[in-house]
């Protein structure tokens, strides 16, 4: 029974974001203001009714009613509770009824924390929502129906989770990314309600940012966390692999990195609207790009679950509507906006500004995103335009991508300290002399220490290249925080505490920017020193063999094996010794999961700031020998350290004053008339 | 002011909805393997119509084979069908991949339409797919008697395609194979 309570559910909250779609918006163009109010009621109720079908779907799972199919697809009764739950969002019907679920949320909190809007804006973005969660609604009730039963005769057991999303990262990976896929359907909405009114001036991008940058924080930290699991559970010791689906979720993240920018201009001087406009409908548009390639079966990849190519046309067709139909309104509306009210002046800026560094930014950032998308779609357009079959690997991607963040990296560390309107070079190239000589040394004598021994075969330029950057950029930064600290301490200039006191009263966001920034470098240092120092040794082992590699010996101490929950296991015992001391016991695992008969491999690691050891089991060979992969990567743990950094610097941006504090003049500015 | 640019990224989405619109349609892409001249990839998964029973490359036993990448929902499987099953009468020894299906499913199919498969790897998550790079479903490899994959089409083989890409190939390993 409960499944179809979670069924009904469902098709209410379906009824109930039809109502938001229209209602609100056709209240705002006739200016019934009750009509528009209930669009805030409508998002509540259908948040209910979404959960209240999630929850259905999760106490399926729970008590293994497998007279659902999708439940008997991936779930077994010895799976263990937490992996029942997330197996809710395992596979591809309850991860879209989790897309919906966000959606709601999202829908949900801009009802809740838009009384400070005009409400002719926030009805508009609550319609535009409502539009989009109708859209998902239909799919999920018309091609890809969780709750669909196998009746008369319903399995006595499940087929069981995939044995790879049996793990702590996918209970909350999926959550995570999606929160900022679907975060990006607020910026959407709030464009395209701009669009419609007209209206789109500063205080348009005061409200829409924290919501912007809240998607994008939730999408950062997501990202993070799928490389973070697919490094140490995929057992190949890798954490990228340009793979349609990470390439689905880089490209609304580059995008979105260049809206946060390039909203921060539309903010403080009215300027790049229409541009601002358009990343924030591309950043969706991408969101929703990334869900076609992924559900329609034309691309295969590790992420692919079922495919399904009805599906594919569903999600096109919506996908169309969507993109197509706001991209036509912004063609169409484009020019109102840029025509604003209350304009005398045009906002003009000199060729060495602030402005320029964030456009700079812009087009390196969309650039980026550009050449990924035309990787990852040109085996499809190759083979429609019979141009020849070519599938497109990392060396396209790296050979882009690595030269455009370099240049970003370059440009960070000037436009931290360039100024609005007009910048005088000579100052930056003053600003920049110190962090060049220091960055250049660290680069020219850092690679020294790191490789194993102090030659000229080891001396890395990619090591040397990476360094620069990265301290270009952190001493850069650092150096105007001290500067800005100078500014605050009034006379005393060398008083160190003065200059503590006045920490507290640099603006959130500019923390923010700053913490964001530096974890940027971290994570490039990360991904350059990995990649240069990274030792992998493939090898041969019976208990009691002894390996070196790059200075730490491992020893196969013993196999052993081991039950668990839902899988039995071969499990070593491996010990690393650094000049013999020793410093880390791995348990490496080869798992045979009984339900699916799958065997995986659970690799084991020891992780450092400064490097990981990362052991993972090949196959048995003859006798009691295994084949056994040991790996000691440098730095790569910085590359998620550098993640969560730049995902906190974003935090630290939302929570900025300026955003609650100016409540109150915005809700007088905005009154409803200059809206329509 | 000139309202054209405007128009640009409504036009390059038109442009893109429509590759997108084709390649729906089409089948999958006929990507040169990498894996032409390696060995076949190690697996181990269920028979299609036994469960209980293990499938891996040792079940290929040393034979000249097929190895066919096929699902219920791929619509060219059902062109390609009947030519597998005239093939499997002329002793074309044939190995299904059921890729990405349900078993229940792949059984009925296979018994409406003949089974032409000397057994079927059932492989519903795509696993021994991703080892193999499938791309989608029909793909069709030609193995040799050391296991060694020699050719891969992506796409319907038919007569046409066997006598243009298979034929020749695996009449001279299979004379190759009788040699030794």
């Amino acid at each position: 029974m409960i499944a179809e309570y979670g069924h009904v559910a469902l098709i209410i909250a379906l009824c109930l974001s039809i109502a938001q779609a229209i209602v609100p918006m056709a209240g705002s163009f006739a200016g019934y203001r009750t009509w528009m109010r209930l669009g805030h009621s409508l998002a509540l109720g259908q948040l209910v009714f979404v959960a209240i079908s999630f929850a259905c779907l999760t106490t399926a799972f729970v008590q293994d009613d497998f007279s659902l199919q999708y439940v008997a697809d991936n779930s077994n009764t010895l799976l263990p509770t937490q992996f029942k739950i997330s197996a809710v969002w395992g596979a591809h019907e309850g991860s879209l009824l989790l897309w919906a679920l966000i959606l709601a949320v999202w829908s949900a909190a801009v009802a809740l924390f838009s009384s400070h809007l005009p409400l002719v804006l926030s009805s508009r973005v609550l319609s535009v929502l409502g539009a989009i969660s109708v859209g998902f609604g239909l799919f999920i009730l018309l091609t890809s129906n969780p709750f669909a039963r196998i009746l008369p005769f319903s399995p006595t057991e499940g087929g069981d989770l995939n044995p790879l999303l049996q793990d702590f990262g996918l209970i909350v990976h999926p959550p995570m990314l999606y929160m900022g896929y679907v975060g990006f359907s607020v910026a959407f909405a709030f464009a395209v309600a701009a669009l419609i009114g007209g209206q789109f001036d500063s205080a348009w991008a005061r409200w829409a940012r924290p919501w912007i940058n809240s998607a994008w924080v939730f999408l950062t930290i997501g990202i993070t966390l799928g490389s973070w699991w697919a490094y140490y559970e995929l057992g190949w010791g890798g954490w990228w692999f340009w793979d349609p689906v990470e390439n689905a979720s880089l490209m609304p993240w580059l995008v979105g990195t260049a809206l946060v920018h390039s909203i921060s201009v539309t903010e403080k001087r009215g300027a790049f609207r229409s541009w601002t406009l358009l990343l924030a409908i591309l950043a969706f548009s991408l969101s929703l790009l990334g869900t076609f390639l992924v559900r329609s079966g034309v691309l295969t990849s590790v992420h692919a679950f079922a495919n399904d190519p009805e599906r594919g046309v569903f999600i096109l067709a919506f996908l169309g509507l969507v993109v197509g139909s706001s991209l036509l309104l912004f063609a169409l509306r484009g020019p109102v906006v840029q025509r604003q009210q209350g304009d005398t002046e045009a906002v003009s800026y000199s060729g060495l500004s602030r402005e320029m560094m964030l456009l700079l930014n812009n087009v390196l950032l969309i650039s980026a995103m550009a050449m990924i998308l035309i990787g990852t779609l040109y085996p499809l357009i190759a083979d429609v335009l019979d141009l020849g079959k070519i599938s497109v690997g990392p060396p396209y991607f790296n050979f882009f991508f690595v030269p455009m963040s370099l240049g970003l990296m370059v440009a960070m560390g000037f436009a931290v300290f360039s100024r609005w309107k007009k910048t005088d070079a000579n100052m930056l190239l003053q600003k920049g002399m110190v962090p060049f000589l220091i960055s250049l040394s660290a680069a020219l004598i850092l690679p020294l220490f790191l490789a194993e021994s102090i030659s000229w075969e080891t001396y890395s330029m990619t090591a040397v290249i990476t360094l620069g950057a990265s301290f270009w950029v952190v001493t850069m930064s650092l150096e105007d925080l001290w500067q800005k600290l100078d500014r605050g301490s009034s006379k005393a200039a060398s008083n160190v505490s003065s200059r503590l006191k006045s920490l507290t009263k640099l603006p959130g966001s500019y923390w923010g920017m700053q913490v964001a920034h530096i974890g940027i470098a971290v994570c490039a240092l990360g991904v350059g020193l990995s990649s240069v120092y990274d030792v992998q040794k493939d090898v041969r082992m019976v208990p009691g063999d002894r390996v070196e590699v790059a200075g730490y010996e491992f020893t196969f101490d013993n196999l052993s094996f081991v039950q668990g929950p839902n899988f039995g296991a071969s499990r070593a015992q491996i010990s690393a010794y650094k000049n013999d001391r020793l410093v880390a016991v791995l348990h490496p695992e080869k798992r045979k999961y009984e339900a699916r008969n799958q065997v995986m491999t659970e690799a084991a690691l020891d992780a450092g700031l400064t490097r990981d050891l990362y052991v993972s089991l090949g196959e048995p060979l003859k006798g009691d020998a295994w084949a056994i992969r040991l790996h000691v990567k440098p730095f790569v743990r910085c590359i998620w350290l550098g993640g969560l950094m730049i995902g906190l610097g974003g935090l630290l941006s939302v929570m900025d004053k300026r955003y609650r504090r100016r409540r109150k003049p915005s809700t007088q500015s905005g009154t409803e008339a200059t809206a329509l | 002011m000139n309202r054209l640019p405007l128009f640009i990224p409504f036009a390059l989405c038109l442009a893109l909805g429509a590759f997108l619109f084709f390649s729906l349609g089409k089948d999958p892409l006929d990507l040169p393997s990498a894996l032409v001249g390696e060995p076949f990839p190690e697996f181990v998964l269920e028979e299609l119509h036994e469960p209980e029973r293990q499938v891996s490359t040792e079940d290929f036993d040393g034979q000249v084979l097929l190895v066919n990448v096929w699902a219920t929902w791929c619509f060219a499987c059902r062109i390609e069908h009947p030519w597998l099953n005239s093939l499997a009468k002329d002793g074309v020894v044939i190995v299904g991949l059921n890729y990405k299906d349900h078993r229940k499913l792949a059984q009925d199919w296979l018994q409406e339409r003949g089974d032409p498969y000397q057994f079927s790897i059932f492989d519903p998550r795509g696993i021994l797919g991703i080892d193999l790079g499938v791309y989608g479903a029909p793909e069709t490899y030609l193995v040799d008697a050391e296991g060694v994959i020699r050719h891969r089409r992506v796409g319907v083989v038919d007569e046409r395609v066997w006598n243009e890409e298979f034929r020749e190939l695996y009449q001279q390993l299979v004379d190759e194979a009788n040699d030794q």
